[in-house]
């Protein structure tokens, strides 16, 4: 998909992801927002995806996914996000977007499997586990001999969890050199500013002491940036280690008053935000 | 009362590793997974046979039920091994949200569970497990009798789809069951049929309620004992057509009273069937140091705890 057509589909998403929030009155649209393009940039860019369409058109979704890359969200508190680019996509209606986080939805709170949501690999929402269970799909594949990638993306906050350690000293042992992660670097967390929160310190030279090496995305709410960091940790696959993107991104992105402020991590807006935010936010391929 | 002998003692976690063995000539797709303890489970066969086959996470057991559940996306059956007390609450979370809720096909394979772990004493004695995987929606959950209950166990998970806790033990036991039984996930065993009381066992203790009735036979007591291996499902219908018979039940498990075998079947029969029950389990306590049949002495875990409690039972019929 052309740079135009991606920042027009980001667009769409981000409109969205404010909707749904505001339709039930719940849910996290700051790191939705700031990983907006990211993810946009993975399903409409980036993944090998199986392409084949059921009878009732949407995409056809194998849990298992053999021969497809995979793309697991491991801060899943973002669902708003994950849900709109399944959707949009074409996994299924987006009109299902009206059901987030509402009774008998399968646009559950944060993503589950048990509902059978296409696109949804394994729950997430306890923080914390996504890079693990990431590893085991990318070991998975390379004992297959499978030439995919494993794309993960994981909070900065979510970075105090004692469990991504584990996992970081797990996928180098087993150079794990088809997987990918992404830490959203937006330093915020619901409690305030990741370094007064818990100072994460340098996250960077965390993962490249654990034997991972490192891609610097400057601006991840820049599409092109994103392309190009992906492009770049693409380029280091097969090397023998795994690969970050150490992605800076801003909470809240494209949304002037969610931005440069954790308080809109997991806040809905009222009636009147939802016009001042969707004022900002051209509706490029038509609303749920 | 039926005789049971045996011929040799061997520990139940030889019976998974034999079990592991076996699954890797068969099931392609089974892997192993352990976490710094491939000695402790009996593993080195099957890493022998298939070393791409084994992924060694190292003291991290978080990570590894995680690894566990990507693998198990990507197709493959993989077994998560290490100690009951590491596999479970130390894990729940992990189990809970990428196993359980997600439907991973992940098999939670654990040794050294109760106070038959013996000297390493209550840090590593874990009591409570049975009940946090009970508890867990969408969870089986196997405790077998001997190692050769343990081995068909092993296998028969495998081509079992769906998350499985299966909870063995360190010491060597008595081998009675046949070697060649089929192992059906949620049938009861009928180890004895009796008319005067059911002992409803699991685990180490069936072979306890073995002697058990063999006592209480020579004072004239009729005792009906059946093993339940698989805590999760519940067998009901085994459990609800014996207290029909004998109008009474005594359990029998290496386990808090809490939440355990006991909790289940006093669950299905205050609903179905009222019923005087006694328990025979750890009574809301931690373990301690101490060789496995001090401590099944000591916290009332053996033969003639159970002979007491079917006494105890049978006045109250």
């Amino acid at each position: 998909m052309k740079l135009e057509q991606l920042e027009a589909t980001v667009a769409q998403v981000r409109r969205d992801i404010v909707r749904m929030v505001h339709g039930c009155q719940s849910g996290h649209p700051g790191g939705s927002l700031g990983c907006a393009d990211l993810v946009t940039a993975l399903y409409f860019h980036e993944m090998k995806m199986d392409e084949s369409r059921g009878a009732d058109g949407y995409l056809n979704f194998s849990r298992e996914g053999r021969g497809e890359d995979l793309f697991f969200l491991s801060n899943g508190h973002i669902s708003p996000l994950f849900y709109s680019v399944l959707a949009r996509r074409g996994y299924f209606d987006i009109k299902e977007m009206a059901t987030f986080r509402k009774i008998n939805s399968r646009l559950q709170g944060h993503p589950a499997t048990h509902e059978h949501l296409p696109g949804i690999r394994i729950a997430s929402g306890s923080l914390g586990q996504g890079l693990s269970v990431a590893a085991g799909a990318a070991h998975a594949k390379k004992l297959r001999g499978e030439d995919t990638t494993v794309f993960v993306l994981m909070g900065d906050g979510e970075q105090q969890e004692g469990q991504i350690w584990e996992a970081a000293q797990f996928a180098p042992h087993y150079k794990l050199d088809n997987l990918i992660a992404i830490v959203d670097w937006n330093k915020q967390q619901i409690d305030g500013p990741t370094d007064k929160v818990m100072d994460n310190r340098d996250i960077k030279a965390k993962y490249e002491a654990f034997g991972w090496v490192t891609v610097d995305l400057a601006d991840g709410n820049n599409m092109q940036q994103v392309l190009d960091a992906i492009a770049a940790a693409k380029a280091l696959k097969g090397k023998g280690q795994p690969i970050v993107i150490l992605m800076k991104s801003e909470m809240g992105a494209g949304v002037d008053f969610m931005m440069h402020t954790h308080k809109w991590h997991g806040t809905a807006p009222n009636d009147e935000q939802l016009a001042t935010a969707l004022a900002q936010l051209p509706e490029t391929l038509g609303d749920y | 009362m039926k005789k049971y002998t045996f011929s040799e003692k061997k520990d139940t976690r030889s019976g998974f590793g034999a079990g592991m063995a076996e699954l890797g000539k068969t099931h392609p797709n089974v892997m192993a997974l352990c976490a710094d303890l491939v000695a402790s489970l009996k593993l080195d066969p099957f890493i022998k046979e298939n070393p791409e086959r084994f992924v060694q996470c190292g003291i991290s057991e978080a990570n590894m039920i995680g690894v566990a559940a990507g693998l198990a996306i990507a197709g493959y059956v993989p077994y998560a091994t290490t100690f009951a007390n590491f596999g479970s609450g130390r894990v729940y979370d992990q189990i809970r949200q990428s196993v359980a809720y997600s439907g991973s096909n992940v098999k939670i394979a654990v040794s050294h569970a109760g106070l038959t772990l013996g000297e390493d004493g209550a840090t590593h004695q874990i009591l409570e497990d049975l009940a946090m995987m009970r508890a867990m929606p969408e969870m089986t959950v196997i405790n077998p009798c001997d190692y050769n209950q343990t081995k068909a166990a092993t296998i028969a998970l495998a081509d079992h789809v769906g998350p499985a806790y299966l909870r063995f033990g360190r010491p060597v036991v008595p081998v009675f069951t046949d070697p060649n039984q089929e192992f059906v996930i949620g049938k009861a065993w009928v180890v004895n049929e009796g008319k005067d009381v059911s002992i409803f066992a699991t685990g180490h203790l069936v072979w306890e309620s073995i002697l058990a009735g063999e006592i209480l036979e020579k004072e004239g007591i009729d005792a009906e004992i059946i093993n339940i291996h698989t805590i999760k499902p519940l067998d009901e219908a085994a459990i609800l057509a014996s207290v029909a018979k004998t109008g009474c039940a005594v359990t029998a498990e290496e386990h808090q009273l809490n939440g355990g075998l006991g909790d289940a079947v006093c669950q299905l029969l205050s609903r179905n069937k009222p019923a005087p029950v006694e328990m025979v389990g750890v009574n809301n306590s931690f373990g301690e140091s101490g060789t496995p049949a001090q401590l099944m002495e000591k916290y009332g875990l053996n033969a003639a705890a159970i002979v007491e409690k079917v006494k105890a039972v049978l006045k109250r019929k």
